[in-house]
């Protein structure tokens, strides 16, 4: 009985230290150090509303905008009229979990998975517009939320936005250049193009 | 291809370079020896001390265990509660009801245990005072836990008495874990981790305005960095380490690899400094090195060439990208991916049901060995216990007296290694598997077919016996699948085994060997500080690992590796 006291006192005050004031510190630090990260690296129009984070992807499957990457659940996102899974009520993120052996994985690769599923097959897709396939544009990410794209993955695609848009291939060159993520130090993690920053970019140009 | 081995090599050096400091500085703490942080932190522990009534005699072994349970027990309960009324609790955004009460169970448990295994997603299931005020307490003690009992068992081996287990918790939180984690986060949240109580938020997409995006925030980034310093593991987001806000870029992935490597690796020198003896030390380092090294090259080599039935639509061959994040690729998501399963972490930046299968196999066996460097604390542990294991084979063959740090090994030492190493571990991973895939309709809940559905039951086994807490997760494991019930229940069973058997059983060895005698060492005595027994030790190692599961990988994770190279 004695031992029980002693863990509870033990428990309440060790909580108190690390499950409140240890949070707490941080929301202190975080909110009035770094207020544009903590809250989320949210990208924010002319009129000051909230337009998407700088770290979230967003879909993109239409010829004027530079494509994303295939995701299990479109990005968080969904029509809002029709929201039956409550995905607008918390976000969600996810993955396929498709083993490399799964047929499945290749069917859906192919286009032959059951159209009213979100993913469209990519391959099929890619080659009609002629664009040639790489690895982030045939693969869902891991998150299903990933911003970025391969550099040659954003290259492939010019010509076709070039071409819905009306503009010089190489405008799009510069804008491309202008939105890569490199590596951080310049040595870890792998460079990619953020495809929602590119596609504020590309709206905003004058036409 | 080279920049990603540069990239795997520069961390890995890090990592070395830190052991020395943070194991020496371990030591320090646990040895009481004097430090100028004592004038910042002695006034912290005297009130925590005064305040929780906790008196600094001496526990025995028996004493000790009874600390680690009775405290382990009501975190447990006092999480549980926490869960079921979260429905009336503050700081609920989204206004989340309970969870069922097995989920709630499966989850009090699994954190307690520093495993972390997810039976659900954390956007749609807990809010942020559950995730803070619950998974977040537990990150610490749990940790602390694990860290306790391995400064235990090194001072029962070294000889000297076990101490007082709740002096450890407090000192392993207080001088450790918290400091390290208040820095930590601060420079995950400089490099992008959000750190809010803030709502979701719901914006139009700029393709189409009629579709909307709803992004998920809240207190990351402090949740983040105790997650991979304590092996926990347990993601704030559902789809853990590879979102974007819990891993923003290539520093913040390399800030996890780090910390989740910084603790096992620093508590095998911590045992050279206690044993006096850091040649040994650095010996054992040094092998249990060369295995990560070898798993860590299949894996990235496997990754990188991908997946061979896609590539066949291709021109030229591509990396497997499926389940894994352009910011990291595949050279990141590799390392990751071995160090959380070596280390008992448990989070993910990339998804392990999608790696190769050659991936999978390492991962898997990483599961099974325990020691690539081991959960928090008790990894370091299971470690010097193969060495007894290997001191008593050698000593059997050369015909001499097992001795271990000047002390005899005995029928009572023997005993319970085997228990720990050769008996527990299988046993709740390989009997709860078997029923699964016995009633895999009713149980298993599988995802993948054919080979691969193996894999996917037995590592989820694997992770939970091990507390390790990643999953191959497309298993059908959470509710409302009809499989959840069974999942959630079943692995809790190898989640209390798994963590609580062991531990009793090192803290006994350790309470018994520091009572014997010490035997002066002759020019008869077999020395554990050499090359050679060094060698032994790994051998003993991998054939006990290869003989137990070898099954296990040869129809599952080998059988679809040659499935998918035949092109079937």
């Amino acid at each position: 009985m004695r031992d029980l006291i002693k863990a509870i006192r033990v428990t309440l005050v060790l909580w108190g230290l690390v499950a409140v004031l240890y949070p707490i510190a941080l929301l202190v630090v975080g909110q009035v150090a770094f207020p544009y990260q903590a809250n989320g690296s949210l990208l924010k129009n002319a009129q000051g509303e909230v337009i998407g984070s700088a770290l979230i992807g967003q879909p993109f499957s239409s010829d004027r905008y530079f494509n994303s990457r295939p995701s299990t659940t479109n990005y968080s996102s969904t029509n809002s009229q029709n929201d039956t899974a409550g995905i607008l009520k918390t976000g969600v993120s996810g993955a396929s979990n498709l083993a490399p052996s799964n047929p499945a994985l290749l069917d859906r690769i192919k286009g032959k998975s059951d159209p009213q599923k979100a993913i469209a097959g990519a391959f099929p897709t890619l080659q009609q517009a002629g664009i040639q396939p790489t690895a982030d544009l045939l693969y869902t990410s891991g998150s299903s939320l990933d911003p970025h794209i391969s550099l040659e993955a954003a290259r492939a695609q010019s010509d076709r936005v070039s071409k819905a848009r009306g503009l010089q291939p190489n405008q799009l060159e510069t804008l491309i250049g202008q939105n890569i993520e490199g590596r951080s130090l310049g040595i870890f993690g792998e460079p990619g193009v953020n495809v929602l920053k590119l596609n504020l970019a590309l709206d905003a140009l004058p036409s | 291809m080279v920049q990603g081995w540069i990239q795997i090599v520069l961390t890995l050096l890090i990592v070395i370079l830190i052991t020395p400091v943070l194991g020496g500085y371990i030591a320090r703490v646990f040895l009481g020896e004097r430090m100028w942080l004592d004038r910042i932190f002695m006034p912290l522990e005297r009130m925590i001390y005064r305040l929780s009534g906790i008196s600094k005699n001496e526990m025995t072994g028996w004493q000790y265990i009874r600390a680690v349970l009775i405290s382990n027990l009501v975190m447990a309960v006092f999480v549980f509660v926490i869960f079921m009324f979260q429905g009336v609790l503050p700081l609920n955004p989204t206004g989340l009801g309970a969870p069922t009460w097995d989920t709630a169970l499966h989850t009090a448990i699994s954190f307690v245990t520093n495993t972390n295994q997810q039976h659900y997603a954390g956007e749609t299931t807990f809010s942020y005072f559950s995730q803070v005020a619950a998974l977040g307490f537990l990150f610490f003690t749990s940790a602390a836990t694990g860290i306790a009992v391995a400064i235990a068992f090194i001072r029962g081996l070294t000889g000297r008495s076990l101490g007082n287990f709740y002096v450890d918790l407090t000192l392993a939180i207080t001088r450790i874990l918290l400091p390290i984690s208040l820095i930590g986060a601060v420079v995950l949240i400089a490099a992008g981790v959000p750190e809010t109580l803030s709502a979701p938020i719901v914006v139009p997409t700029l393709e189409d305005p009629t579709v909307q995006q709803t992004i998920a925030l809240g207190p990351v980034a402090h949740f983040e960095i105790i997650k991979e310093l304590g092996e926990n593991g347990g993601g704030f987001f559902a789809i853990n380490s590879a979102h974007p806000f819990e891993n923003p870029n290539g520093l913040t992935n390399l800030i996890q690899i780090v910390a989740m490597l910084a603790m096992p690796t620093a508590l095998i020198y911590t045992f050279g400094i206690f044993a006096n003896n850091r040649q040994q030390a650095w010996l054992i380092y040094g092998m249990v090195f060369a295995i990560y090294l070898v798993f860590i090259g299949v894996a990235a080599i496997a990754e990188y060439q991908g997946n061979p039935m896609v590539n066949a639509l291709l021109d030229s061959p591509q990396p497997n990208l499926e389940g894994k994040e352009v910011r990291l690729g595949w050279a990141q998501s590799a390392l990751y991916g071995v160090t959380t399963t070596g280390t008992m972490c448990g989070a993910v930046n990339s998804m392990h049901d999608s790696f190769m299968p050659l991936s999978g196999a390492v991962m898997l066996a990483n599961l099974f060995l325990q020691i690539v460097w081991g959960g928090q604390g008790t990894g370091t542990a299971y470690l010097f216990a193969y060495l007894i294991l290997a001191v008593f084979v050698t000593g059997l063959m050369v015909g001499r007296t097992p001795e271990f740090l000047g002390r005899k090994i005995e029928k009572q030492e023997v005993v319970l290694t085997s228990l720990l190493i050769l008996l527990v571990h299988p046993i709740f991973i390989l009997i709860p598997g078997a029923i699964a895939l016995a009633f895999a309709d009713q149980f298993a809940g599988i995802s993948n077919p054919g080979f691969h559905g193996l894999t996917q039951v037995m590592y989820e086994y694997a992770s939970a016996a091990a507390n390790n807490g990643s999953g191959f997760e497309g298993l059908a494991d959470s509710q409302p699948a009809a499989t959840g019930l069974w999942w959630n229940l079943s692995t809790c069973v190898s989640l209390l085994a798994g963590r609580y058997i062991p531990i009793t059983a090192l803290l006994l060895l350790a309470d018994g060997i520091s009572r014997k005698p010490v035997i002066p060492m002759t020019t008869g005595t077999l020395r554990t500080d050499t090359g050679l027994f060094t060698g032994v030790t790994a051998g003993v190692i991998l054939i006990m690992g290869a003989l137990t599961f070898f099954p296990v990988l040869a129809l599952g994770a080998i059988a679809e590796a040659l499935q998918l190279a035949g092109g079937i």
